[in-house]
Protein backbone atom coordinates (compact mmCIF):
# COMPACT_ATOMS: atom_id res chain seq x y z
CA UNK A 1 0.00 0.00 0.00
CA UNK A 2 1.23 3.47 -0.83
CA UNK A 3 1.58 5.94 2.04
CA UNK A 4 -0.35 8.50 0.00
CA UNK A 5 -3.35 6.11 -0.15
CA UNK A 6 -3.18 5.34 3.57
CA UNK A 7 -2.68 8.81 5.09
CA UNK A 8 -5.23 11.61 5.33
CA UNK A 9 -2.57 14.33 5.62
CA UNK A 10 1.05 14.38 4.48
CA UNK A 11 2.50 17.81 5.17
CA UNK A 12 5.78 19.57 5.82
CA UNK A 13 6.74 22.81 7.58
CA UNK A 14 9.64 24.34 9.42
CA UNK A 15 9.79 24.05 13.17
CA UNK A 16 12.04 27.10 13.37
CA UNK A 17 14.56 27.95 10.63
CA UNK A 18 16.90 25.02 11.33
CA UNK A 19 14.45 22.12 11.50
CA UNK A 20 11.99 20.53 9.11
CA UNK A 21 9.00 18.62 10.39
CA UNK A 22 6.80 16.27 8.37
CA UNK A 23 3.41 15.23 9.73
CA UNK A 24 1.58 12.09 8.61
CA UNK A 25 -2.00 11.88 9.85
CA UNK A 26 -4.29 8.90 9.52
CA UNK A 27 -8.05 8.44 9.55
CA UNK A 28 -8.09 5.81 12.29
CA UNK A 29 -6.02 3.81 14.71
CA UNK A 30 -5.76 0.85 12.28
CA UNK A 31 -4.06 2.84 9.52
CA UNK A 32 -1.92 4.69 12.06
CA UNK A 33 -0.62 1.36 13.45
CA UNK A 34 -0.06 0.01 9.94
CA UNK A 35 2.15 2.99 9.07
CA UNK A 36 3.87 2.92 12.44
CA UNK A 37 4.91 -0.71 11.86
CA UNK A 38 6.25 -0.09 8.34
CA UNK A 39 9.98 -0.42 7.68
CA UNK A 40 9.64 2.39 5.10
CA UNK A 41 9.19 4.98 7.83
CA UNK A 42 12.25 4.20 9.94
CA UNK A 43 14.92 6.88 10.45
CA UNK A 44 17.23 4.84 8.15
CA UNK A 45 14.70 4.68 5.28
CA UNK A 46 13.78 8.36 5.63
CA UNK A 47 17.44 9.36 5.74
CA UNK A 48 17.96 7.79 2.30
CA UNK A 49 14.84 9.47 0.96
CA UNK A 50 15.97 12.95 2.07
CA UNK A 51 19.73 12.56 1.77
CA UNK A 52 20.54 13.25 5.44
CA UNK A 53 22.31 11.10 8.07
CA UNK A 54 20.02 8.56 9.81
CA UNK A 55 21.25 9.73 13.20
CA UNK A 56 19.71 13.15 12.51
CA UNK A 57 16.20 11.81 11.79
CA UNK A 58 13.56 11.42 14.50
CA UNK A 59 10.27 9.57 14.07
CA UNK A 60 7.72 10.33 16.80
CA UNK A 61 4.33 8.63 17.03
CA UNK A 62 1.54 10.84 18.34
CA UNK A 63 -1.42 8.59 19.08
CA UNK A 64 -3.93 11.29 20.20
CA UNK A 65 -4.11 12.51 16.60
CA UNK A 66 -3.32 9.15 14.85
CA UNK A 67 -0.20 10.90 13.63
CA UNK A 68 3.48 10.29 12.98
CA UNK A 69 5.91 13.16 13.09
CA UNK A 70 9.21 13.05 11.24
CA UNK A 71 11.86 15.60 12.26
CA UNK A 72 14.87 16.35 10.04
CA UNK A 73 17.60 18.98 10.10
CA UNK A 74 17.21 21.50 7.28
CA UNK A 75 20.15 21.17 4.88
CA UNK A 76 20.04 24.94 4.32
CA UNK A 77 18.87 27.28 7.10
CA UNK A 78 15.58 28.89 6.09
CA UNK A 79 16.15 31.94 3.91
CA UNK A 80 19.91 31.45 3.44
CA UNK A 81 21.13 32.15 -0.11
CA UNK A 82 20.29 29.11 -2.23
CA UNK A 83 17.36 28.00 -0.07
CA UNK A 84 14.56 26.34 -2.03
CA UNK A 85 11.69 26.53 0.44
CA UNK A 86 11.77 29.23 3.12
CA UNK A 87 8.70 27.93 4.99
CA UNK A 88 9.53 24.28 4.31
CA UNK A 89 5.94 23.78 3.20
CA UNK A 90 6.72 21.69 0.08
CA UNK A 91 9.21 19.13 1.36
CA UNK A 92 6.66 16.31 1.54
CA UNK A 93 7.23 15.34 -2.12
CA UNK A 94 9.67 12.46 -1.47
CA UNK A 95 7.12 10.85 0.90
CA UNK A 96 4.46 10.62 -1.80
CA UNK A 97 6.26 7.72 -3.50
CA UNK A 98 6.72 5.67 -0.32
CA UNK A 99 5.34 2.09 -0.25
CA UNK A 100 4.41 1.00 3.26
CA UNK B 1 -4.38 58.22 43.09
CA UNK B 2 -3.57 55.38 40.74
CA UNK B 3 -6.45 53.59 39.06
CA UNK B 4 -7.04 49.84 39.35
CA UNK B 5 -5.24 47.82 36.69
CA UNK B 6 -7.00 45.35 34.40
CA UNK B 7 -5.45 42.58 36.48
CA UNK B 8 -6.97 44.04 39.68
CA UNK B 9 -10.38 44.40 38.08
CA UNK B 10 -10.37 40.95 36.50
CA UNK B 11 -9.25 39.42 39.77
CA UNK B 12 -12.18 41.05 41.52
CA UNK B 13 -14.64 39.83 38.87
CA UNK B 14 -13.36 36.31 38.30
CA UNK B 15 -11.50 35.03 41.34
CA UNK B 16 -13.87 33.68 44.01
CA UNK B 17 -12.93 32.24 47.35
CA UNK B 18 -13.09 28.60 46.28
CA UNK B 19 -12.83 28.79 42.49
CA UNK B 20 -12.34 30.99 39.44
CA UNK B 21 -15.08 31.96 37.00
CA UNK B 22 -14.39 30.97 33.37
CA UNK B 23 -11.83 33.23 31.69
CA UNK B 24 -12.58 34.09 28.06
CA UNK B 25 -9.55 34.73 25.84
CA UNK B 26 -10.23 35.97 22.32
CA UNK B 27 -7.58 35.39 19.67
CA UNK B 28 -8.16 38.06 17.04
CA UNK B 29 -5.43 37.12 14.60
CA UNK B 30 -2.66 34.61 14.18
CA UNK B 31 -0.85 37.02 11.85
CA UNK B 32 -2.00 40.56 12.46
CA UNK B 33 -1.49 42.63 9.33
CA UNK B 34 -2.50 39.91 6.90
CA UNK B 35 -6.22 40.61 7.16
CA UNK B 36 -8.55 39.92 10.11
CA UNK B 37 -11.92 38.42 9.20
CA UNK B 38 -14.25 41.01 10.71
CA UNK B 39 -17.40 38.92 11.09
CA UNK B 40 -15.76 36.28 13.30
CA UNK B 41 -13.90 38.91 15.33
CA UNK B 42 -17.17 40.76 16.00
CA UNK B 43 -18.82 37.48 16.98
CA UNK B 44 -15.98 37.04 19.47
CA UNK B 45 -16.48 40.54 20.87
CA UNK B 46 -20.17 39.74 21.44
CA UNK B 47 -19.02 37.13 23.93
CA UNK B 48 -17.40 39.89 26.03
CA UNK B 49 -13.97 38.25 26.36
CA UNK B 50 -11.68 39.16 29.26
CA UNK B 51 -8.69 39.64 26.99
CA UNK B 52 -8.00 40.13 23.30
CA UNK B 53 -4.71 38.99 21.87
CA UNK B 54 -3.05 38.90 18.49
CA UNK B 55 0.23 37.55 17.26
CA UNK B 56 1.87 39.74 14.64
CA UNK B 57 5.09 37.96 13.78
CA UNK B 58 7.20 34.89 13.30
CA UNK B 59 10.57 33.65 12.03
CA UNK B 60 8.69 31.70 9.34
CA UNK B 61 8.93 34.36 6.59
CA UNK B 62 12.72 34.20 6.78
CA UNK B 63 15.60 36.46 7.85
CA UNK B 64 14.85 39.43 5.60
CA UNK B 65 12.46 41.16 8.01
CA UNK B 66 14.59 40.80 11.11
CA UNK B 67 17.65 41.84 9.10
CA UNK B 68 16.16 44.84 7.33
CA UNK B 69 13.89 46.08 10.12
CA UNK B 70 10.97 46.06 7.69
CA UNK B 71 7.51 44.62 8.23
CA UNK B 72 6.24 41.75 6.07
CA UNK B 73 2.64 42.98 6.10
CA UNK B 74 1.54 46.02 4.11
CA UNK B 75 1.00 49.21 6.10
CA UNK B 76 -2.57 49.46 4.83
CA UNK B 77 -3.69 46.07 6.11
CA UNK B 78 -1.63 46.24 9.32
CA UNK B 79 -3.35 49.54 10.11
CA UNK B 80 -6.78 48.17 9.20
CA UNK B 81 -6.30 45.08 11.40
CA UNK B 82 -4.90 47.06 14.34
CA UNK B 83 -7.77 49.56 14.11
CA UNK B 84 -10.42 46.82 14.14
CA UNK B 85 -8.98 45.07 17.20
CA UNK B 86 -8.03 48.25 19.03
CA UNK B 87 -11.47 49.81 18.61
CA UNK B 88 -13.19 46.59 19.65
CA UNK B 89 -11.02 46.28 22.75
CA UNK B 90 -11.40 49.92 23.78
CA UNK B 91 -15.17 49.97 23.19
CA UNK B 92 -15.56 47.36 25.93
CA UNK B 93 -12.48 48.25 28.01
CA UNK B 94 -10.85 44.88 27.36
CA UNK B 95 -7.05 44.59 27.65
CA UNK B 96 -5.47 44.17 24.20
CA UNK B 97 -2.10 42.45 23.78
CA UNK B 98 -0.02 42.20 20.61
CA UNK B 99 3.07 40.02 20.36
CA UNK B 100 5.99 40.11 17.88
CA UNK B 101 5.09 43.55 16.59
CA UNK B 102 5.82 44.32 12.95
CA UNK B 103 6.84 40.74 11.95
CA UNK B 104 10.22 40.31 13.62
CA UNK B 105 9.73 42.30 16.82
CA UNK B 106 13.01 44.26 16.79
CA UNK B 107 13.24 47.99 17.62
CA UNK B 108 12.27 49.32 14.14
CA UNK B 109 9.31 46.89 13.94
CA UNK B 110 8.13 47.90 17.40
CA UNK B 111 8.50 51.62 16.67
CA UNK B 112 6.63 51.30 13.40
CA UNK B 113 3.76 49.38 15.01
CA UNK B 114 3.57 51.95 17.82
CA UNK B 115 3.35 54.73 15.22
CA UNK B 116 0.43 52.92 13.58
CA UNK B 117 -1.30 52.48 16.95
CA UNK B 118 -0.85 56.16 17.90
CA UNK B 119 -2.12 57.28 14.49
CA UNK B 120 -5.24 55.11 14.84
CA UNK B 121 -5.85 56.47 18.35
CA UNK B 122 -5.55 60.07 17.12
CA UNK B 123 -7.80 59.47 14.14
CA UNK B 124 -10.54 57.78 16.12
CA UNK B 125 -10.29 59.72 19.35
CA UNK B 126 -9.25 56.68 21.43
CA UNK B 127 -7.56 57.19 24.78
CA UNK B 128 -5.72 54.49 26.67
CA UNK B 129 -2.55 53.58 28.48
CA UNK B 130 -0.12 52.08 25.99
CA UNK B 131 2.79 49.93 27.11
CA UNK B 132 5.52 48.87 24.73
CA UNK B 133 8.03 46.15 25.49
CA UNK B 134 11.33 46.02 23.63
CA UNK B 135 12.87 42.64 22.80
CA UNK B 136 16.29 43.64 21.47
CA UNK B 137 18.96 41.69 23.29
CA UNK B 138 21.84 43.72 24.75
CA UNK B 139 24.87 42.41 22.84
CA UNK B 140 27.20 42.51 25.82
CA UNK B 141 24.78 40.30 27.77
CA UNK B 142 24.65 37.71 24.97
CA UNK B 143 28.43 37.76 24.53
CA UNK B 144 28.95 37.26 28.26
CA UNK B 145 26.52 34.32 28.14
CA UNK B 146 28.51 32.81 25.23
CA UNK B 147 31.70 33.07 27.29
CA UNK B 148 29.98 31.33 30.19
CA UNK B 149 28.82 28.51 27.90
CA UNK B 150 25.17 29.42 28.44
CA UNK B 151 24.10 29.71 24.80
CA UNK B 152 23.11 26.57 22.86
CA UNK B 153 22.14 26.01 19.21
CA UNK B 154 18.56 25.11 18.33
CA UNK B 155 18.69 22.50 15.58
CA UNK B 156 21.11 22.51 12.65
CA UNK B 157 22.97 25.80 13.23
CA UNK B 158 26.54 26.26 14.43
CA UNK B 159 27.55 27.51 17.86
CA UNK B 160 26.92 31.23 18.33
CA UNK B 161 30.10 33.33 18.29
CA UNK B 162 30.74 36.81 19.60
CA UNK B 163 31.36 37.85 15.98
CA UNK B 164 27.85 36.61 15.08
CA UNK B 165 26.44 38.76 17.86
CA UNK B 166 28.33 41.85 16.69
CA UNK B 167 27.53 41.19 13.03
CA UNK B 168 23.77 40.82 13.39
CA UNK B 169 21.83 43.81 12.13
CA UNK B 170 19.16 43.01 14.74
CA UNK B 171 19.18 40.55 17.61
CA UNK B 172 15.99 39.81 19.53
CA UNK B 173 14.82 37.48 22.26
CA UNK B 174 11.39 35.93 22.68
CA UNK B 175 9.72 37.27 25.80
CA UNK B 176 7.35 35.18 27.87
CA UNK B 177 4.41 35.88 30.20
CA UNK B 178 6.61 37.73 32.71
CA UNK B 179 7.04 40.80 30.49
CA UNK B 180 3.33 41.09 29.63
CA UNK B 181 2.38 40.74 33.29
CA UNK B 182 4.76 43.55 34.21
CA UNK B 183 3.21 45.80 31.55
CA UNK B 184 -0.30 45.05 32.84
CA UNK B 185 0.77 45.76 36.42
CA UNK B 186 1.76 49.25 35.21
CA UNK B 187 -1.86 49.82 34.27
CA UNK B 188 -1.60 49.17 30.54
CA UNK B 189 -4.80 48.88 28.49
CA UNK B 190 -2.88 48.03 25.35
CA UNK B 191 0.43 46.18 25.23
CA UNK B 192 2.51 46.20 22.05
CA UNK B 193 5.41 43.80 22.47
CA UNK B 194 8.50 43.18 20.41
CA UNK B 195 9.45 39.56 19.73
CA UNK B 196 7.36 37.37 22.01
CA UNK B 197 6.30 33.76 22.42
CA UNK B 198 2.93 33.33 20.68
CA UNK B 199 1.60 31.69 23.83
CA UNK B 200 2.50 34.56 26.19
CA UNK B 201 0.01 36.90 24.52
CA UNK B 202 -2.90 34.67 25.56
CA UNK B 203 -1.67 33.09 28.79
CA UNK B 204 -0.09 36.04 30.62
CA UNK B 205 -3.35 37.40 32.07
CA UNK B 206 -4.93 34.11 33.24
CA UNK B 207 -1.57 32.99 34.67
CA UNK B 208 -1.38 36.26 36.66
CA UNK B 209 -4.89 35.62 38.00
CA UNK B 210 -3.90 32.22 39.32
CA UNK B 211 -5.48 29.95 36.72
CA UNK B 212 -3.37 26.80 36.37
CA UNK B 213 -0.54 27.57 33.95
CA UNK B 214 -0.60 24.16 32.18
CA UNK B 215 -4.12 24.52 30.74
CA UNK B 216 -3.64 28.30 30.27
CA UNK B 217 -0.50 27.71 28.20
CA UNK B 218 -2.09 24.85 26.28
CA UNK B 219 -5.10 27.03 25.48
CA UNK B 220 -2.76 29.77 24.27
CA UNK B 221 -0.92 27.30 22.05
CA UNK B 222 -4.19 26.16 20.47
CA UNK B 223 -5.90 29.56 19.98
CA UNK B 224 -2.86 31.55 18.87
CA UNK B 225 -3.35 30.49 15.23
CA UNK B 226 -7.07 31.26 15.51
CA UNK B 227 -9.19 28.66 13.70
CA UNK B 228 -6.29 26.71 12.17
CA UNK B 229 -6.92 24.05 14.84
CA UNK B 230 -10.41 23.42 13.36
CA UNK B 231 -11.92 21.38 10.54
CA UNK B 232 -11.94 22.96 8.03
CA UNK B 233 -9.08 25.17 9.22
CA UNK B 234 -9.33 28.93 8.75
CA UNK B 235 -8.16 32.29 9.95
CA UNK B 236 -11.32 33.32 11.82
CA UNK B 237 -11.02 34.49 15.43
CA UNK B 238 -11.05 31.77 18.10
CA UNK B 239 -12.24 31.85 21.71
CA UNK B 240 -10.66 29.92 24.56
CA UNK B 241 -12.69 29.49 27.75
CA UNK B 242 -10.42 28.59 30.65
CA UNK B 243 -11.29 27.35 34.13
CA UNK B 244 -9.48 25.67 37.00
CA UNK B 245 -9.35 22.29 35.24
CA UNK B 246 -8.99 22.88 31.51
CA UNK B 247 -10.27 24.88 28.58
CA UNK B 248 -12.71 24.85 25.69
CA UNK B 249 -11.66 25.72 22.15
CA UNK B 250 -14.26 27.26 19.88
CA UNK B 251 -14.09 29.01 16.52
CA UNK B 252 -15.97 32.27 16.09
CA UNK B 253 -16.99 31.07 12.63
CA UNK B 254 -19.90 28.61 12.65
CA UNK B 255 -18.29 26.87 9.65
CA UNK B 256 -15.14 25.81 11.53
CA UNK B 257 -15.35 23.03 14.05
CA UNK B 258 -12.92 22.33 16.85
CA UNK B 259 -12.97 18.53 17.11
CA UNK B 260 -10.85 16.36 19.44
CA UNK B 261 -8.84 15.21 16.41
CA UNK B 262 -8.35 18.68 14.91
CA UNK B 263 -7.29 20.20 18.24
CA UNK B 264 -4.99 17.29 19.16
CA UNK B 265 -3.46 17.48 15.69
CA UNK B 266 -2.63 21.16 16.24
CA UNK B 267 -0.08 20.09 18.86
CA UNK B 268 1.97 18.80 15.91
CA UNK B 269 1.86 22.03 13.96
CA UNK B 270 5.27 23.67 13.42
CA UNK B 271 6.61 21.82 16.47
CA UNK B 272 9.62 19.52 16.45
CA UNK B 273 8.23 17.76 19.51
CA UNK B 274 4.46 17.22 19.77
CA UNK B 275 4.59 16.53 23.52
CA UNK B 276 6.41 19.55 24.92
CA UNK B 277 6.55 23.30 24.33
CA UNK B 278 9.50 25.24 25.76
CA UNK B 279 8.83 28.70 27.15
CA UNK B 280 11.17 31.12 28.94
CA UNK B 281 9.66 30.31 32.35
CA UNK B 282 9.20 26.56 31.96
CA UNK B 283 7.95 23.72 29.78
CA UNK B 284 4.43 22.74 28.82
CA UNK B 285 3.80 18.98 28.71
CA UNK B 286 0.73 17.90 26.74
CA UNK B 287 1.40 14.14 26.78
CA UNK B 288 -1.41 13.53 29.28
CA UNK B 289 -3.88 15.93 27.63
CA UNK B 290 -7.37 14.56 26.93
CA UNK B 291 -9.53 15.96 24.14
CA UNK B 292 -13.32 15.52 24.25
CA UNK B 293 -16.14 16.89 22.09
CA UNK B 294 -18.57 19.17 23.97
CA UNK B 295 -20.65 19.23 20.80
CA UNK B 296 -19.95 19.23 17.04
CA UNK B 297 -18.36 22.67 17.26
CA UNK B 298 -16.45 22.84 20.54
CA UNK B 299 -13.64 20.78 22.05
CA UNK B 300 -12.80 20.49 25.74
CA UNK B 301 -9.16 19.94 26.70
CA UNK B 302 -7.77 18.95 30.11
CA UNK B 303 -4.59 17.45 31.47
CA UNK B 304 -1.71 19.64 30.26
CA UNK B 305 1.04 20.03 32.85
CA UNK B 306 3.39 22.97 33.39
CA UNK B 307 6.86 22.38 34.77
CA UNK B 308 8.60 25.60 35.83
CA UNK B 309 12.23 25.93 34.72
CA UNK B 310 14.97 25.87 37.34
CA UNK B 311 16.45 28.81 35.46
CA UNK B 312 14.75 30.96 32.80
CA UNK B 313 15.93 30.91 29.20
CA UNK B 314 15.37 33.06 26.14
CA UNK B 315 15.28 32.01 22.50
CA UNK B 316 17.37 34.50 20.58
CA UNK B 317 17.14 35.30 16.88
CA UNK B 318 19.57 37.33 14.82
CA UNK B 319 19.92 38.18 11.14
CA UNK B 320 23.04 39.32 9.31
CA UNK B 321 23.57 40.93 5.91
CA UNK B 322 25.11 38.56 3.37
CA UNK B 323 25.24 40.91 0.37
CA UNK B 324 23.13 42.30 -2.45
CA UNK B 325 20.86 39.94 -4.34
CA UNK B 326 19.87 39.81 -8.02
CA UNK B 327 17.84 37.16 -9.82
CA UNK B 328 17.57 35.94 -13.40
CA UNK B 329 14.17 34.52 -14.40
CA UNK B 330 14.14 32.28 -17.48
CA UNK B 331 12.08 29.40 -18.86
CA UNK B 332 12.88 26.67 -21.35
CA UNK B 333 10.78 24.26 -23.45
CA UNK B 334 13.53 22.80 -25.62
CA UNK B 335 14.01 19.04 -24.96
CA UNK B 336 17.73 19.00 -25.82
CA UNK B 337 18.48 22.00 -23.58
CA UNK B 338 16.36 20.51 -20.77
CA UNK B 339 18.17 17.17 -21.02
CA UNK B 340 21.51 18.93 -20.71
CA UNK B 341 20.64 21.79 -18.38
CA UNK B 342 22.76 20.54 -15.48
CA UNK B 343 25.79 20.73 -17.77
CA UNK B 344 24.82 23.93 -19.57
CA UNK B 345 24.47 26.03 -16.42
CA UNK B 346 27.99 25.39 -15.07
CA UNK B 347 29.42 25.88 -18.59
CA UNK B 348 27.73 29.27 -18.91
CA UNK B 349 28.73 30.17 -15.36
CA UNK B 350 32.36 29.54 -16.30
CA UNK B 351 32.06 31.99 -19.20
CA UNK B 352 30.45 34.59 -16.93
CA UNK B 353 33.30 34.22 -14.43
CA UNK B 354 35.83 34.88 -17.24
CA UNK B 355 34.07 38.19 -17.99
CA UNK B 356 32.75 39.41 -14.62
CA UNK B 357 35.53 39.54 -12.03
CA UNK B 358 34.91 39.87 -8.33
CA UNK B 359 33.49 37.95 -5.44
CA UNK B 360 29.96 36.68 -5.97
CA UNK B 361 28.04 33.49 -5.29
CA UNK B 362 25.52 31.94 -7.67
CA UNK B 363 22.71 29.50 -6.82
CA UNK B 364 20.55 27.92 -9.54
CA UNK B 365 17.13 26.34 -8.99
CA UNK B 366 15.74 24.47 -11.98
CA UNK B 367 11.99 24.14 -11.53
CA UNK B 368 10.74 20.93 -13.10
CA UNK B 369 13.89 19.16 -11.87
CA UNK B 370 15.00 20.33 -8.42
CA UNK B 371 13.68 23.83 -7.85
CA UNK B 372 11.62 22.98 -4.78
CA UNK B 373 13.16 19.84 -3.27
CA UNK B 374 16.84 18.88 -3.26
CA UNK B 375 15.97 15.38 -4.50
CA UNK B 376 18.72 12.81 -4.07
CA UNK B 377 17.76 11.32 -7.51
CA UNK B 378 16.99 12.95 -10.90
CA UNK B 379 13.38 12.69 -12.19
CA UNK B 380 12.31 9.43 -13.90
CA UNK B 381 11.37 11.28 -17.09
CA UNK B 382 12.39 14.78 -18.20
CA UNK B 383 9.80 17.54 -17.78
CA UNK B 384 8.20 19.30 -20.78
CA UNK B 385 9.28 22.70 -19.54
CA UNK B 386 11.67 24.01 -16.90
CA UNK B 387 12.05 27.32 -15.16
CA UNK B 388 15.47 28.57 -14.15
CA UNK B 389 15.98 30.88 -11.21
CA UNK B 390 19.55 32.16 -11.07
CA UNK B 391 20.32 33.85 -7.76
CA UNK B 392 23.42 35.96 -7.23
CA UNK B 393 24.74 37.33 -3.97
CA UNK B 394 27.48 39.94 -4.33
CA UNK B 395 29.01 42.64 -2.19
CA UNK B 396 27.56 45.43 -4.30
CA UNK B 397 24.30 45.77 -6.21
CA UNK B 398 26.26 46.66 -9.33
CA UNK B 399 28.31 43.46 -9.21
CA UNK B 400 25.13 41.41 -8.63
CA UNK B 401 23.58 43.07 -11.68
CA UNK B 402 26.70 42.51 -13.82
CA UNK B 403 26.84 38.81 -12.94
CA UNK B 404 23.14 38.46 -13.78
CA UNK B 405 22.98 40.40 -17.05
CA UNK B 406 26.04 38.64 -18.48
CA UNK B 407 24.55 35.29 -17.43
CA UNK B 408 21.35 36.20 -19.22
CA UNK B 409 23.08 36.90 -22.53
CA UNK B 410 25.40 33.88 -22.49
CA UNK B 411 22.67 31.48 -21.36
CA UNK B 412 20.47 32.66 -24.23
CA UNK B 413 23.14 32.00 -26.85
CA UNK B 414 25.16 29.15 -25.35
CA UNK B 415 26.10 26.50 -27.93
CA UNK B 416 25.95 22.81 -27.00
CA UNK B 417 26.00 19.49 -28.88
CA UNK B 418 22.64 18.61 -30.45
CA UNK B 419 21.32 22.18 -30.30
CA UNK B 420 18.51 22.77 -32.85
CA UNK B 421 17.01 25.99 -31.49
CA UNK B 422 19.91 28.21 -32.51
CA UNK B 423 18.20 31.60 -31.97
CA UNK B 424 17.94 31.31 -28.18
CA UNK B 425 17.94 28.67 -25.42
CA UNK B 426 15.57 30.30 -22.97
CA UNK B 427 12.33 32.28 -22.76
CA UNK B 428 12.22 35.41 -20.60
CA UNK B 429 8.77 35.91 -19.11
CA UNK B 430 9.28 39.59 -18.31
CA UNK B 431 11.51 42.47 -19.22
CA UNK B 432 13.94 43.13 -17.72
CA UNK B 433 14.43 39.44 -16.90
CA UNK B 434 16.91 40.28 -14.17
CA UNK B 435 15.51 41.55 -10.89
CA UNK B 436 17.42 43.27 -8.11
CA UNK B 437 15.86 42.48 -4.77
CA UNK B 438 18.13 44.53 -2.52
CA UNK B 439 20.07 43.45 0.53
CA UNK B 440 19.97 39.76 1.44
CA UNK B 441 20.17 38.45 5.00
CA UNK B 442 20.64 35.11 6.72
CA UNK B 443 19.73 33.91 10.18
CA UNK B 444 22.95 34.11 12.14
CA UNK B 445 21.38 33.38 15.53
CA UNK B 446 18.73 30.86 16.43
CA UNK B 447 19.85 29.82 19.87
CA UNK B 448 18.68 29.52 23.44
CA UNK B 449 20.35 31.52 26.19
CA UNK B 450 20.16 30.75 29.90
CA UNK B 451 19.58 33.86 31.98
CA UNK B 452 19.37 34.79 35.64
CA UNK B 453 16.46 37.18 35.24
CA UNK B 454 14.11 37.97 32.37
CA UNK B 455 13.04 41.42 33.52
CA UNK B 456 16.16 43.44 32.56
CA UNK B 457 16.08 42.01 29.01
CA UNK B 458 12.60 43.28 28.18
CA UNK B 459 12.25 46.96 29.24
CA UNK B 460 8.82 48.59 29.25
CA UNK B 461 7.82 52.12 28.30
CA UNK B 462 4.37 53.40 29.27
CA UNK B 463 2.56 56.34 27.67
CA UNK B 464 -0.97 57.69 27.88
CA UNK B 465 -2.42 58.32 24.44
Amino acid sequence: MKLVDCARVIRSKNAGPTTLTLDLMFEDDHRFRLAQASTSLTPEALALLYGVPASSVQVIAYAPAFAIKIVLPRKVIAGDPGDRDVYGAQQHGPLLGVEL
Amino acid sequence: MSRATHLDRLRERLVKEDRREPFLALSGSGQLGNGVLEKAFRAGLERRPHSIGADMGSVDPGPNYLGSGKMAASDTIARQDLALLLEGARAHDIPFLVGSAGTAGARPHLDHTLELVRAIARERGLHFRLASIAADMPRDVVKAAIRRGEVASIGAIGALTEADVDGASHLVGQMGIEAFQRALALGADVVIAGRACDTAVFSAIPAALGYPIGPAMHMAKIIECCSIACIPGGRDAALGTLDDHGFTMESMSPLRHATPLSVAAHSLYEQADPYTVSEPEGTLHVEAARYTALDAHRCRVEGAVWVPAARPSVKIEGATRVGERALLLAGCADPSAIARIKVILPEVEQVVRSIVAGDYRRYFRVYGIDGVVDWPMPPASPPREIFILGEVIADTADLAKAATTVLKQYLLHHGFPGRVSTAGNVAFPITPPEVQTGTAYRFSAYHVMQVDALEPLFPIVVEDV
